[in-house]
């Protein structure tokens, strides 16, 4: 007999579709252990290590929060990107803008704290949506794949970065890969009590999910989006200005990448880096594949990520091994997880 | 000719070769209908591979041939993926650039910075000899040598004979190939692992001829450069090397100018960062509609040619899977 899920009882497919959440998961761990064994390291204890690196004080829990920020606020403006099937890549570069126009309002602008910090979040939208903005025109007006146009914009914004780092912003004490000299006070987004968690940053992003999620659910907006993203021909042929719309995804998308950057920037590291994105336009992105382009599922996804990233330095200091195995298992774990959702379906159109 | 320039050049023809690998490996995964997105990851990991290879064996072809492994590996996955599997070639693709790219550096980190083997000068004796272009391009090595070949070899696998033939049919129309018998899934499966391979010897060529040994992101950039060379190329495995050379000369223009004293104040970032950024802008270029424009004042005769010249078409079936039904 032919076995479908619909003539299962309601138990046992539950019980299949966690198991096939599941399963992922366990290759991909079972993957970095062996790329563990590989280099003679005990898995299991990496494994402890990066955990424990993660939760173990409430510090951490501190640090896994603002990790979290960038994440999330980079995963909820790519849910925009995606629903209209664009691939968002520029965001690394949209962040860095976003930091630089955030920089510039600190450095320039006498306010007390909250206008000014007001006016640096602003500039951080206004940045990041302007560089999102020229990649959409790439991709509008000059047909260029939005993947080479935010890889190209992404490379005039690294360079951008260090140029202002170098020259018209270098410190008195001379240019170093280390960054402008700190803010003044009045630009840091305050913490809470000791630790370096600052929490208008993690409102900033909470809003920016819930904005992510309304706009897709909730308005004609988010539904040509989401048409555009099905069929593109069709939904130009419908009446929708998808020239206009894919503009716009871009420029909300680049805001918040922005935001996250003038956010990484005031609230993080009080300073410019020149490695101000810290590749969480790449991770974001990670981000949003692993919650299937779904904004409610972006700050669980982004919470999981989080995590590996303040616990895997833990790594370089407690078993001398590289911190870049946070981003096998990441990697590893969004792959498998594209793998097996393929696997699930190719098995169910053979059964059916 | 002056020889700094003639050394200039030669270093640009060095330099580039391990673009043209990766670029007419992907040109011909490409044509039979499938991309490689992982381009940037799998030039870090095979390059990587090569080099803790051949370190630690000491054997530079072990070196070559386990990178051209790894990259066919990874581009399995994407064909199984993708074909297979039926998931996006895009989402497997990025996901496969990003772990490749983790991968190379935890596994490569023992490495980094280490004296190791490499692949020195190999001048073709004769050859050598010819004013100008000996000591441009038959003063370096085999795996420079190989890279002229490979150039030729797609170019003539692909236009000249009949497996290059389907394999075009499979990128264009495979429902239609399919009803001539030919294996779709098949003929996918082995370019993309071919066009894998060609990209791991791309890797191996970085570490072990052009830019020797292994540290963190020792190439990152380059494979989506190569990426975007194919189409800057259209698909053709001549204008595809041409892209890959000019990407050499704005690379070699970039360090000519760094030593001029007049730019003594600019950050060498700028000039490592300016060709990839250029070569997207010419990509931009080449395809807005202000180049319509700009065609549009000549003859419908030169108009064709200057079209065929700077713009290709994508194989029509790029991305798309196919069912056998």
């Amino acid at each position: 007999m032919n076995v479908t899920p619909e003539d299962k009882s309601p138990e046992a497919s539950r019980l299949s579709a966690l198991l096939w959440a599941i399963a992922p998961v366990v290759a991909a761990l079972l993957f970095t252990m062996l790329i563990l064994l590989a280099v003679g390291a005990p898995p299991v204890r990496a494994i402890a290590t990066i955990l424990q690196g993660a939760v173990e004080s409430p510090q951490k829990w501190a640090d896994v929060a603002t990790a979290w920020v960038p994440l999330a606020l980079v995963g909820a403006g790519m849910s925009l990107t995606f629903a209209a099937g664009l691939w968002n890549i520029g965001a690394e570069g949209q962040i860095i803008l976003g930091a630089i126009f955030a920089t510039w309002v600190a450095r320039n602008v006498a306010l007390p704290q909250a206008p000014l910090l007001a006016l640096i979040i602003l500039a951080g939208l206004l940045g990041g949506a302007l560089w999102g903005l020229l990649t959409g025109a790439l991709k509008v007006y000059a047909r260029v794949h939005e993947i080479f146009a935010g890889l190209g914009m992404n490379f005039i914004a690294t360079a951008l970065v260090i140029w202002l780092i170098f020259n018209p912003w270098k410190p008195a004490s001379g240019a170093t890969m280390s960054g402008t000299e700190p803010f003044p006070e009045a630009a840091w987004v305050p913490r809470l009590g000791q630790t370096r968690l600052p929490p208008l940053a993690v409102a900033l992003a909470v809003v920016a999910v819930v904005t992510a999620y309304l706009l897709l659910k909730g308005t004609r907006f988010g539904l040509a989006l989401r048409a555009i993203g099905k069929n593109h021909r069709a939904a130009y042929l419908q009446g929708i200005p998808t020239r206009r719309h894919t503009l716009t995804a871009f420029v909300l998308c680049g805001a918040m990448a922005g935001l996250a950057g003038a956010l990484q920037a005031t609230a993080v590291y009080h300073r410019l880096i020149p490695r101000i994105s810290g590749g969480f336009g790449y991770t974001g992105m990670l981000v949003v594949l692993l919650a299937g382009y779904r904004p409610e599922w972006v700050p669980a996804v982004a919470i999981f990520f989080a995590a590996i990233g303040v616990g895997s330095p833990r790594l370089e200091l407690n078993m001398q091994l590289d911190a870049s195995l946070g981003g096998v298992f990441e990697g590893a774990v969004v792959l498998f997880v594209l793998l097996g959702a393929g696997l699930r379906k190719r098995l169910a159109r053979e059964r059916g | 000719m002056d020889g700094f320039i003639i050394s200039t050049l030669a270093s640009l023809v060095a330099n580039a070769a391990p673009i043209v690998y990766a670029a007419i490996g992907e040109t011909m995964t490409e044509k039979s209908g499938v991309t490689n997105l992982s381009l940037d990851g799998t030039i870090l990991l095979t390059a990587m591979t090569a080099f803790a290879i051949a370190h630690n064996t000491g054997s530079l072809a072990l070196g070559f041939l386990c990178a051209a492994l790894i990259g066919a590996a990874v581009a399995f996955i994407v064909a199984f993926a993708s074909i297979d599997l039926e998931q996006e070639q895009v989402a497997v693709g990025f996901v496969l650039t990003i772990l490749a790219a983790d991968l190379s550096s935890f596994l490569g980190n023992p490495y980094v910075n280490q004296p190791g083997p490499y692949l020195g000068q190999q001048p073709i004796p004769l050859l050598e000899d010819i004013p100008v272009l000996g000591p441009i391009f038959f003063q370096q090595n085999a795996a420079i040598y190989a890279s002229y070949a490979v150039v030729f070899l797609a170019w003539w696998w692909m236009s000249k004979t009949q497996p290059g033939l389907k394999m075009r049919g499979v990128g264009e129309r495979p429902a239609s190939a399919f009803a001539r018998g030919v294996n779709v899934h098949a003929i996918r499966y082995a370019y993309t692992m071919v066009g894998g391979a060609l990209v791991g010897i791309a890797g191996a060529t970085y570490s072990l001829v052009v830019k020797l040994g292994w540290s963190h992101n020792h190439t990152a950039g380059n494979g989506w450069i190569a990426l975007a060379i194919v189409i800057f190329g259209g698909w053709d495995p001549w204008k595809v090397a041409g892209g890959a050379y000019l990407f050499g000369m704005l690379k070699a223009l970039g360090s000519v100018l760094q030593r001029n004293p007049a730019f003594v104040n600019v950050p060498t970032q700028i000039f490592s960062t300016a060709p990839f950024a250029l070569m997207i802008l010419f990509l931009a270029l080449t395809s807005s509609g202000l180049t319509d424009r700009f065609l549009n004042l000549f003859s419908p005769t030169t108009r064709r040619r200057l079209e065929r010249l700077i713009r290709g078409r994508a194989p029509a079936a790029l991305g798309q899977p196919f069912h056998r039904e």
